[in-house]
């Protein structure tokens, strides 16, 4: 399978750095208390909501930016940001032929356009999909089929609409308002993002999606997913990004908290691909970004898995709280910087519950002139006995003006813990590559065959489709890295 | 098929090939002797195309083209295929796609269109039985956790999957036992045909025993000092390289 995809011809620059030229409907530049309560009557928010955000705001002004992280960059000027950005006409969709012909145009030209066209048209497909266009959630794909079984997919916006009672019960409970910096202006400024709830006992019968796509200029992207499985539910979840070629940085501060229930199971995938900036390490994505799960009660299980390539400097961990006992979190990471790109991601694993595992796999890969750090926290907390961990935390070096860095955290309380970790840092083989082109394949699709196989163990946990788009970037995203 | 013309060869300043002229023609199979550091293995990965040696001299040419202006991977599409000493582990990427990727590469040099999943794995299927390869191995990472042997057999089994023009065995017989030597040299026999070539490099006579030479050169200190038939092999298994050694000692 990775044959097909590594055959295909490649262009080397970022292919999604084109703008659509939209009408969009914009709130002034800045932040304050005015334009939080702008956003809120533009979505017409009832009161509850507007309070969460007036608090999470007041939090956020005493709040100091986090410089923990082995990044550097410009901090962002917060008051020259737009907060609000929505593709006009911002009216409920009924069907794909009201979606501005424009935005399908952007559609079909971002790199998996055909699946996600088909996906949009609801042609042949076992994925529904929400797309958020800047700051507002355009389309929502399969609804109806969904809600047959009970399952509410739809914009965090209708969210707070039509079900406020479970978005109130379970907004903030992984991710509270005042967790961190950039979590307490998403809870202030957040303008949509995906809602997703399975009821007891259903196994979603396809994998739900949402696609995040930042297009206007100067705006910045917070959305929300909050994703809750009851009891005994299942679904796969799947989320991916692109951004315009800008020379300015612009922040993605997005916030996603998954919930799982008794004997519930959450499988979370993200492929990642924001503007990494140019190859001077002009422009780019700052995505700093907080993603943290609850097993709320026994026998349940979060799953993330992430394939980073983009992004000019990331600020990643996806987290599990494992509180059920019995309750399992696991996290699968691939990281790519290339060029002048920073990557601070890795997980934390939050052991509370009696009999709880983790197993954290970690796969950087760093090219060019990047920084790339794996950070991770194993906290075994009293009383959670027999609590296991197992972390493998893999580095590989292309050249040698790059870094890699492992930051890893571990706290025990609790004797009978069993807790493993693995690390290895390798440097990309001449030998490797020579053996690769003695039997004719050219040093770009070495090097995509190498990277590959070493990032397996995390590309087999993708479902399918995401698996083939992963490998497809991570061949361009190390084009010309090497010889 | 090639021909290798006063090939001069060096890494950093040292120079390790002084000279090599060499006439390989279809059909053939010529053998390289010679004691540790006469350049066999540069001889090798020199013509391989290994980016770590400078050429400073000569010329190479392999079937009408000049070799020397050919990427490695070139070199390799056009037919050019070297079993390595000490063959290369990839983890995580499978023999079978690791193999299917280099054939479509190939193919796609000489306009061919991609093999079909099915053919391939018939060929997969054939060739193994070749060096008795077991099915497991083919679909196990490369060279990863392989035992000498069954790297060894690993390359004679990916050149007949590649079916070169011209192949050239560099020590493929050290650190194999008996029967995996004759295992080995049973395929490279059945791969030889009129149409293609094989170059081994060996220290030991005893792989000619099983591959037997049309010729056999004594490379010495970078140059080929004598060329004979087979016999010149078993000559030298008798004498060892010391006679060599004082009749063609030169300075450094």
């Amino acid at each position: 399978m990775a044959n097909e995809i590594l055959e295909e011809h490649i262009n080397k620059d970022y292919e999604w750095g084109f703008t659509t030229n939209i009408d969009a409907d914009e709130a002034p530049k800045g932040l304050n208390e005015d334009i939080i309560k702008f956003i809120s009557a533009k979505k017409n928010e009832p009161e509850w909501m507007l309070e969460f955000r007036l608090k999470a705001f007041r939090n956020w002004q005493n709040m100091v930016e986090p410089e923990w992280a082995h990044v550097s960059y410009t901090k962002p000027n917060f008051q020259d940001i737009i907060y609000y950005s929505a593709p006009k006409p911002k009216k409920e969709l009924a069907s794909l032929d009201e979606v501005d012909p424009e935005l399908l145009k952007t559609f079909e030209k971002l790199g998996i356009s055909l699946e996600e066209q088909k996906r949009l048209s609801g042609v042949q497909s076992n994925i529904a999909v929400d797309v958020v266009f800047d700051s507002v959630s355009v389309k929502t794909t399969f609804k109806e089929t969904l809600a047959e079984k009970g399952i509410i997919f739809c914009s965090f916006s209708e969210a707070v609409q039509d079900h406020p009672e479970l978005v109130k019960k379970y907004m903030g409970m992984a991710v509270p308002p005042t967790d961190n910096f950039y979590a307490a202006l998403n809870s202030a400024v957040f303008t949509d993002g995906s809602f997703c709830y399975i009821p007891k006992g259903v196994r979603s019968p396809m994998e739900l999606s949402t696609y995040f796509r930042i297009n206007a200029s100067g705006t910045g992207q917070f959305e929300r997913t909050l994703i809750i499985a009851d009891e005994d539910a299942y679904v796969s979840y799947l989320e991916g990004c692109t951004a315009p070629q800008r020379d300015e940085n612009q922040l993605h501060a997005a916030v996603v908290e998954i919930i799982t229930h008794k004997n519930a199971e959450v499988k979370y995938s993200t492929v990642q691909n924001w503007y990494p900036g140019d190859k001077d390490g002009k422009g780019g994505i700052f995505n700093f970004v907080t993603k943290r799960g609850i097993c709320l009660e026994d026998n349940s299980k979060i799953s993330w898995t992430q394939v980073e390539t983009g992004s000019a400097v990331t600020w990643k961990y996806p987290s599990v709280i494992l509180k059920g006992n019995n309750s399992v979190g696991e996290f699968y990471s691939v990281a790519v910087t290339n060029n002048y790109q920073q990557a601070d991601t890795g997980t934390k694993m939050i052991h509370i519950g009696k009999n709880t595992r983790s197993t954290i796999i970690s796969k950087g890969i760093s090219a060019g002139f990047s920084n790339n750090s794996y950070r991770g926290l194993v906290q075994i907390k009293k009383g959670a006995s027999n609590a296991r961990n197992f972390s493998q935390c893999d580095s590989l070096l292309m050249g040698d003006k790059c870094g890699a860095h492992t930051f890893p955290y571990i706290e025990i309380k609790d004797k009978s813990a069993v807790v493993e970790h693995e690390a290895t840092t390798s440097k990309i083989g001449e030998d490797q590559l020579f053996y690769c082109k003695q039997r004719g394949i050219d040093n770009e699709k070495a090097i995509g065959l190498i990277v590959n196989g070493y990032c397996k163990e995390v590309l087999n946990k993708l479902p399918m489709e995401f698996a083939v788009e992963a490998q497809k970037l991570l061949a361009i995203s190390l084009e010309g890295s090497v010889g | 098929m090639i021909s290798i013309k006063n090939l001069h060869a060096s890494i950093g300043d040292k120079e390790i090939l002084r000279g090599i002229n060499l006439e390989v023609k279809a059909g053939e199979i010529h053998a390289i002797m010679g004691p540790n550091g006469s350049g066999k293995s540069t001889l090798s990965s020199v013509l391989a195309g290994r980016e770590d040696y400078d050429v400073t001299e000569g010329e190479v040419t392999f079937n009408g083209k000049n070799l020397l202006d050919l990427s490695t991977e070139d070199r390799a599409r056009e037919g050019l295929f070297l079993a390595f000493q000490y063959p290369i582990e990839i983890p995580g990427v499978s023999n079978i796609n690791f193999l299917r990727t280099a054939l479509n590469e190939i193919r796609a040099y000489h306009g061919q269109e991609e093999m079909a999943a099915k053919d391939f794995l018939a060929l997969v299927k054939e060739k193994s039985k070749l060096v008795e390869l077991d099915a497991k191995l083919a679909s196990r990472s490369v060279n990863e956790g392989f035992s000498g042997g069954e790297k060894k057999r690993n390359e004679i089994f990916q050149m007949a999957m590649l079916n070169p023009k011209l192949a050239i065995l560099d020590e493929t017989d050290s650190g194999l036992d008996i029967d995996a030597l004759r295992i080995v040299a049973t395929g490279v026999n059945k791969l030889k045909s009129k149409d293609n070539a094989t170059i081994v490099i060996t220290h030991y006579q005893r792989l000619l025993d099983y591959i037997v030479p049309d010729f056999v050169h004594i490379l010495y200190k970078g140059r080929i000092v004598k060329s004979g038939g087979k016999e010149l092999a078993l000559e030298m298994e008798a004498k060892g390289y010391d006679e060599i050694k004082k009749e063609f000692e030169i300075a450094d």
